[in-house]
């Protein structure tokens, strides 16, 4: 036993004594190292909140303006920081407006644990003032989730919600507890948890398939790896990038993989999927050897499954067993955490370079640049494009800045142009696509990692689905900078109607606020650029400014976002306008 | 092949917890599959429970949805397998007038045929318990169907593997 582990019994020794089931609460978050919670009070959590009031000076609780602002900066801040985030509401409507944030970590492997207090045990199942089935409603969004009614179960449970959040795959935990299991008091003494024997959550690397996967790869002519986020949590981005430098293969990733190895890297070739970039999506269906890792085959990055990558050999690198198969059928699957596994094959591997197959990536490219880059990045009609703000962006970050972006056009643009210098700066919403999370995620992130310049990219839809967040940020005064990036429309939305549905546009244009006045309304600094000329002094404005910024960009009203793979198209089928 | 429909029998062992039906459940569920029985109990294991679920999906489905049940956190182990790699069995309950156990000599040799057992007998009815696969159950039900039935109700399929299942194995491997 080593001394750590030593001095961890010790303390856990000394801290027995007899406290409030609400005290054990605030207790268990400080022992798993909890700085920030993010959190709403009500009626069935309020002794929690009076523990919180007690030891505000150990753990910082930050009151956002909506429970899903909670969710989501809590998501935010696990998803810059890797740490688990931690959001709290009271029963019923609180628990239920945490569940968007709950299922979007769910489908994004978010490690999060969810307090909820419930109303007493005695009263459960009778319909009492906001009594919800909180556990029954998020059972099919939650990696694990639990009621309880005693209060000396809290400890062990929360040890369990802490370690099942971050382990393995990370997900979305709930801890519902009630209101007289809050009161109740008992001996607490705390044990963090290291196992649970009914829950494997790395399965064993088998060194055969390692050695299989190595072969396919040496022997490969066209190799291609996607990546996805699980190179990321598996805290596997050296390895990562030993491999891809030794092998040589052309590299793309998924949204949520982003940033994982740098924008600029030479091997990387850019974004698979929908609007990813052209060269990987076209050539997923040329290549001879499709190595996965740490992705799922969103359907978002496959498009119709029975024209994907038919040609190739598929290697899945994953920890999750029940991903193997789902979508796309391997060859070979090398289970495991990605750190471990790589790591493993990198001494398998060839040096190689495959000069010729990278340059019919770098020929595609020259065609996208030519169809789609150019007319973004360097338009020469009057309107502005989103295109250039992220450039503009990129340019006075350095590619340092992390991006945290809504779900819309601007999404995909801000995925497809931001520069990434460093890993986990693209925080977005992949899976479940939330509108509104950009927001109360900058929040979040800004908090875990008051290092990093923090750029929020919303959409004038979006933002408006959490804008009272800038309440939340005012108070705290946390200089993040909110770029919107207004269209005048449900922009993404728009563009399928405008492709899909003769211009039909349903319900898609807004006529929107004076964003900039309901800024200021919430004293935080803001302007508007409407022209070209005014872009780059005010992305400096913003970027200078020692505060939390807001920036209104006005953009063409009906730009499309290209490349763009139609719904139950095939990769190779992309579309340049 | 992997897309013929089948009858598989899924057997789950899992840690006690209230609300796991509600998450097997609604993987099941999530897929538009029919669960076609459910048995829960114990297990040989103590303080492990074991889930018995009869489907019909094709192989392919079935992987997928044990794999997803698995991987939830209270489930130790979760397999699936066709009729011909297990022993599996259902139980019925037929309630009948006693008036007619006395009467009918047809029903006095269904009984003996059929291997059924009476569980009890009195004034007015009695209650006839059969165990055996699905095609015994429902001949003797066809049989005695015209003689009148008051009541009928027939269980979920419990079955034991062919192959070892490990389970205890992989507890002891745990706590060591
Ligand atoms: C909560 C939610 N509701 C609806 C949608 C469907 N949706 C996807 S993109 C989009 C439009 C977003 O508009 P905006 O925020 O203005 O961004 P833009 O596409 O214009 O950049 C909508 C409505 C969604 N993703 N999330
Ligand atoms: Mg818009």
């Amino acid at each position: 036993m080593n001394t750590e582990t030593l001095k961890e019994q010790k303390v856990t020794v000394a801290t027995t004594e007899r406290i409030s089931g609400c005290e054990a609460i605030v207790r268990c978050l400080l022992e798993e190292g909890v700085d920030t919670i993010y959190g709403y009070p009500g009626g069935a959590i309020m002794p929690v909140y009076d523990e919180l009031y007690k030891y505000r000076e150990q753990l910082h609780h930050v009151l956002t303006r909506h429970e899903q602002g909670a969710a989501h900066a809590a998501q935010g801040y696990a998803r810059i920081s890797g740490k688990v985030g931690v959001a709290m509401a009271t029963s019923g409507p609180g628990a239920t407006n945490l569940i968007t944030g709950i299922a979007d970590a769910q489908i994004d492997s978010t490690p999060m644990v969810c307090i909820t207090g419930q109303v007493a045990s005695h009263l459960l199942g009778s319909d009492a003032f906001q009594e919800t089935d909180i556990i029954g409603i998020s059972t099919p969004v939650t990696k694990w989730n639990h009621q309880v009614t005693r209060a000396e179960d809290i400890p062990e449970v929360l040890a369990k919600a802490f370690y099942i959040a971050r382990s393995g795959r990370p997900g979305p935990v709930l801890i519902d507890i009630t209101k007289d299991a809050q009161f109740a008091e008992f001996d607490f003494k705390y044990k963090k948890c290291t196992g649970i024997r009914s829950y494997t959550p790395i399965p064993k690397m088998d060194l055969e398939k390692v050695k299989a996967a190595a072969e396919l790869i040496n022997s490969a002519k066209k190799p291609m790896i996607v990546w996805g986020q699980g190179v990321i949590l598996g805290q596997a981005e050296e390895e990562f990038k030993a491999v891809v430098e030794k092998s040589g293969i052309p590299s793309a990733w998924t949204i949520l993989g982003a940033s994982a190895i740098p924008t600029d890297h030479p091997l990387n070739v850019g974004m698979v999927g929908m609007h990813g970039n052209y060269a990987p999506n076209k050539l997923t269906n040329e290549c001879d050897v499709l190595i996965a890792i740490g992705m799922r085959f969103d359907d978002r990055v496959t498009g119709n499954l029975a024209t994907y990558a038919k040609q190739a050999k598929v290697i899945h690198f994953e920890i999750d067993p029940a991903e193997v198969d789902k979508n796309v059928k391997t060859d070979i699957a090398v289970l495991g955490n990605a750190k471990e596994t790589l790591a493993a094959l990198l001494p398998l591997l060839d040096q190689k370079n495959h000069e010729q197959w990278h340059d019919e990536f770098r020929k595609l490219h020259v065609v996208e640049f030519e169809k789609v880059i150019k007319k973004d990045l360097y338009p020469t009609k009057e309107g502005l494009t989103m295109g250039e703000v992220l450039k503009e962006i990129n340019e006075q970050s350095k590619g340092d800045a992390a991006i945290v972006s809504d779900v819309g056009q601007h999404q995909m643009i801000a995925c497809r142009y931001a520069k990434f210098n460093k890993s986990k700066s693209n925080i977005t919403s992949g899976g479940l696509g939330t509108m509104g999370f950009a927001l109360p995620a900058a929040i979040g992130a800004k908090m875990a990692a008051p290092e990093r310049e923090v750029v929020a990219i919303i959409g004038d839809g979006g933002f408006q689905m959490t804008i009272q967040e800038l309440g939340t940020i005012f108070q705290q005064r946390l200089p993040v900078k909110i770029v919107v990036l207004n269209n005048e429309f449900l922009g993404m939305v728009r563009q399928w109607q405008q492709l899909f549905f003769d211009k039909r546009y349903a319900s898609t244009e807004m006529i929107n606020p004076d964003f900039v006045s309901i800024a200021k309304g919430y004293y935080i600094e803001a302007k508007k650029v409407t022209k070209r000329e005014e872009l780059k002094d005010a992305v400096a404005e913003m970027m200078g400014n020692a505060g939390p910024y807001f920036l209104e960009v006005c953009v063409e009203k009906e730009d499309n976002v290209f490349p763009m793979i139609p719904t139950g198209a095939s990769v190779s089928d992309v579309r340049l306008s | 092949m992997e897309k013929t429909i089948h009858t598989y029998t899924v057997s789950i062992y899992t840690e006690n917890n209230i609300g796991l039906l509600n998450r097997i459940s609604a993987i099941f569920q999530r897929r538009h599959v029919n669960i076609e029985s459910i048995v829960s109990s114990v297990s040989e294991i103590k303080g492990v429970s074991r889930w018995t679920i009869v489907v019909k999906v094709s192989e392919e489905q079935i992987k997928k949805i044990v794999g997803q049940i698995e991987k939830q956190v209270e489930v130790i182990k979760a397999y699936y397998h066709k009729d011909e790699d297990t022993i599996y069995q259902e139980s019925c309950l037929f309630k009948i007038k006693s008036d007619l156990l006395f009467e009918e000599r047809e029903i006095q040799n269904i009984i003996k045929d059929s291997g059924a057992n009476i569980v009890t007998v009195n004034k007015k009815f009695f209650v006839l318990e059969k165990s055996g696969r699905r095609n015994e159950i429902e001949e003797i039900y066809n049989q005695l169907i015209p003689f009148g039935i008051m009541q009928f109700v027939r269980s979920g399929r419990i079955a034991v593997t062919k192959d070892e299942m490990k389970i205890s194995e992989m507890l002891a491997a745990f706590s060591n």
